[in-house]
């Protein structure tokens, strides 16, 4: 086990952050997972982190210039580029410690945040690459499954069946005909000291799993499920309770590789049919009986697959 | 003073901002860019240079690395050639918005297609509106020079704009020549350690890169219209500076032997030490020719331009890349409209020479000089004449 992590004992609900580096009053929709996701992140990051922001959500609803919901240093260059940026940030740090420019013993978390077109498309190439190079940054993934800044757009990370504004469905179409990237894994691939999965219903297991990404030295790649009741056409209230849907339903399960070992965080015992997932969301309504039963049978395939890496 | 030395020009350019004491590089490699880049990873893996080498995996993570490293306080070095800074493009835009000074080294290769590693000018003409400061160099000396000078430029806080210099791939890039490279204490002297007021520091926070509304947007683009034409004072200052240190002289607009001239050529780059030899050749004929070159490209030096120009009847302008379907090439286009209101300017002639590395030789600028003589009677039909180009 990673030194840095085996001495983090975890958040609680007793110890919870009182700092908000993400300040309320941003311009996030009602119900929205990925502000929320983000928020218990960066309550977990605390104020000693640089942040690197691609072009999507978060970036436009927080920063209306003048307004500004950051209370720690944050850039915004461009889409594809965040992990690229926070490799300069990175650098940088480490170069000025070196010169006696910055505080040496002063550590800063370096943290790139992007959706998941900007992470699992156009961004891809240069997260790769920060990965591989093996910058010590966090790279957080809120992943909404689709373009939802442009008016929600299939993107690579949207899931199997769903509909979006470029994956209607129709006559020779049941909506997204492919299967959803799965970004985690390439992380995985990278072999790099620390990658997860997690999830705004579990906010405990949110906030432990981007600190220990921040402790581990070395790049950390952290994905999130983020509800989005605007592209998903769910209840802005329904968000936390859809969230937990999809980690019950086993759609979206909860996992760390450490250093290439799986664990499975939250262990779906008595899974719900994924079924009950797709109902309480518009863009899954279409879908047939047998288009369902694929994707249930596809869910219980990668869950199996995963339940077998954990136990190697 | 430094030593002069007799050294490959991308070394020397390498060996510059080693002398710079660059804290970060980000670079990605590209003929013919290359050698500059293999000698820096040399000199930080040896200990000789002490930064951060970020070996990314395109252009566009090199300038995005080299704009993260540089909003957090470090001195910030990249360079790049033709497909590279193509890819570049759309964060070259971002650079100067955000006041970010990176220093790029530029050398100049055709933009593909058809692809070529050769060089002319297609690369850098394609990014005239990105809002960087752009200078141009003739030879490795001026390279040299011009990189140091870059830093301070970029730096200064009246500035606190990106600066790329400009060196023609191979014919600049590749030779060997005689260079004076500064001792450190000189350059230590005159480049003072990179200090922004701004940057990315959790002691104390700010927001960089933020959404610009319809309500903030132009005014936004007004104030880095304004500061941009400004660093002209510093850029001047820092040349005058330069010349009292190091002995060598800078000017926005660089003129040889074009007083009382009659046909002056403009040419920027390494090839106007070409047309420099074609110039004596036909002064030594009793031809009254001059040559002048861009060492300012960006901001455009209108004032300097139009005076160094007012007394000539003909300007030559030799571009070296085109504008399809355009009124002329980049430079010859710009020079136009520079004069158009002038109270005097001369009859502009407007050549395309040196595509994709074809050769401009000394009789090519001495035709040229001819052609343009020959429109001192007669306005030319043709926005542009083709020069060095097979017909058959």
């Amino acid at each position: 086990m990673i030194p840095e992590l085996t001495k983090f004992k975890g958040f609680s609900i007793k110890n919870l952050p009182k700092e908000e580096p993400l300040a309320p009053g941003h311009r996030a929709c009602q119900g929205c997972g990925e502000i929320l996701a983000l928020r218990m992140a960066m309550k977990a990051l605390g104020t000693d982190v640089i942040v690197c922001n691609a072009t999507g959500c978060m970036e436009i609803v927080t920063s209306p210039f003048p307004h500004t919901s950051w209370r720690v240093p944050w850039i915004h260059i461009a889409f594809e580029n965040a992990a690229a940026v926070a490799s300069g940030v990175e650098a940088a740090l480490k170069a000025l410690k070196r010169h006696g420019r910055f505080p040496k013993n002063r550590h800063v978390d370096v943290v790139a945040v992007a959706g998941d077109g900007g992470t699992a498309d156009i961004g891809l190439q240069a997260l790769s690459g920060a990965l591989e190079r093996g910058h010590d940054f966090v790279y957080i993934c809120l992943d909404n499954e689709a373009y939802m800044n442009t008016g929600v757009q299939r993107s690579s990370c949207t899931p199997f069946g769903a509909m979006t504004t470029t994956s209607p469905p129709g006559a020779r179409s049941i909506g997204q005909m492919t299967w959803k990237k799965n970004v985690p894994q390439i992380a995985v691939a990278h072999g790099i000291p620390y990658v997860a999965t997690a999830s705004p219903a579990f906010f405990l297991d949110l906030m432990n799993k981007v600190k220990k990404a921040a402790l581990v030295k070395g790049p950390a790649y952290v994905h999130i499920y983020a509800p989005c009741p605007t592209g998903w056409g769910t209840k802005g209230e329904d968000s936390i309770k859809l969230a937990r849907l999809a980690v019950d339903t086993k759609v979206f399960p909860l996992y760390e590789v450490i250093e290439g070992k799986y664990y499975l965080t939250r262990k779906v015992t008595k899974p719900k049919p994924v079924e009950e997932y797709l109902k309480a969301q518009r863009r899954f309504r279409h879908l047939t009986p047998e288009i369902i039963e694929e994707i249930q049978r596809r869910v219980d395939a990668e869950y199996e697959r995963l339940v077998k890496l954990s136990e190697l | 003073m430094g030593k002069r030395v007799a050294k490959e020009v991308s070394i020397a350019i390498a060996d510059a901002v080693k002398l710079a004491r660059a804290e970060v590089i980000a670079a990605y490699p590209i003929t013919p860019q290359t050698h500059i880049v293999e000698h820096l990873s040399e000199l930080v893996a040896n200990g000789e240079l002490d930064a951060e080498y970020i070996t990314v995996e395109s252009e566009h993570s090199a300038i995005s690395a080299a704009l993260g490293a540089v909003a957090t306080g470090a001195r910030t070095f990249t360079s790049t050639s033709a497909q590279g800074l193509a890819l570049m493009h759309e964060i070259l835009f971002i650079a100067p918005a955000l006041r970010l000074p990176v220093v790029m080294v530029v050398a100049n290769r055709a933009l593909s297609a058809p692809i070529s590693i050769w060089n002319d000018h297609s690369d850098i003409m394609a990014e005239r509106d990105i809002g960087w400061i752009q200078l141009w160099a003739e030879n490795g000396q001026e390279a040299v020079d011009l990189v140091i000078q870059a830093f301070r430029i970029a730096e200064d806080r009246n500035v606190m704009f990106p600066t790329l210099i400009n060196i023609d791939g191979f014919t600049l890039s590749h030779v060997i020549e005689p260079i004076e490279l500064p001792d450190q204490e000189e350059v230590d002297a005159f480049l003072p350690p990179f200090k922004p007021k701004y940057k990315l520091d959790p002691r104390k926070p700010l927001t960089m890169g933020p959404v610009g509304v319809p309500e903030i947007y132009f005014e936004a683009k007004k104030a880095q219209d304004e500061a941009f034409k400004n660093t002209r004072r510093v850029i001047l200052r820092v040349w005058k500076d330069w010349a009292k240190r190091f002995g060598r002289e800078y000017n926005p607009v660089e003129t040889y032997r074009t007083e009382d001239a009659e046909v002056v050529l403009l040419i920027n780059g390494s090839q106007a030490e070409t047309a420099m030899t074609a110039v004596d050749k036909m002064r030594e004929q009793g031809k009254k020719v001059g040559l002048m070159r861009f060492r300012l490209w960006r901001p455009f030096p209108i004032q300097e331009f139009r005076k160094a120009v007012s007394k000539i009847p003909v300007l030559a302008v030799i571009d070296r890349a085109l504008t399809p379907g355009g009124v002329g090439g980049p430079v010859g286009t710009e020079v136009r409209s520079a004069l158009y209101n002038a109270a005097r300017r001369p009859r502009v002639v407007n050549f395309i020479a040196g595509l994709g590395g074809r050769d401009v030789t000394v009789e090519d600028f001495e035709e040229m000089a001819e052609r343009a003589a020959f429109y001192l009677k007669k306005r030319p039909k043709e926005a542009y004449e083709m020069i060095g180009v097979r017909e058959s």
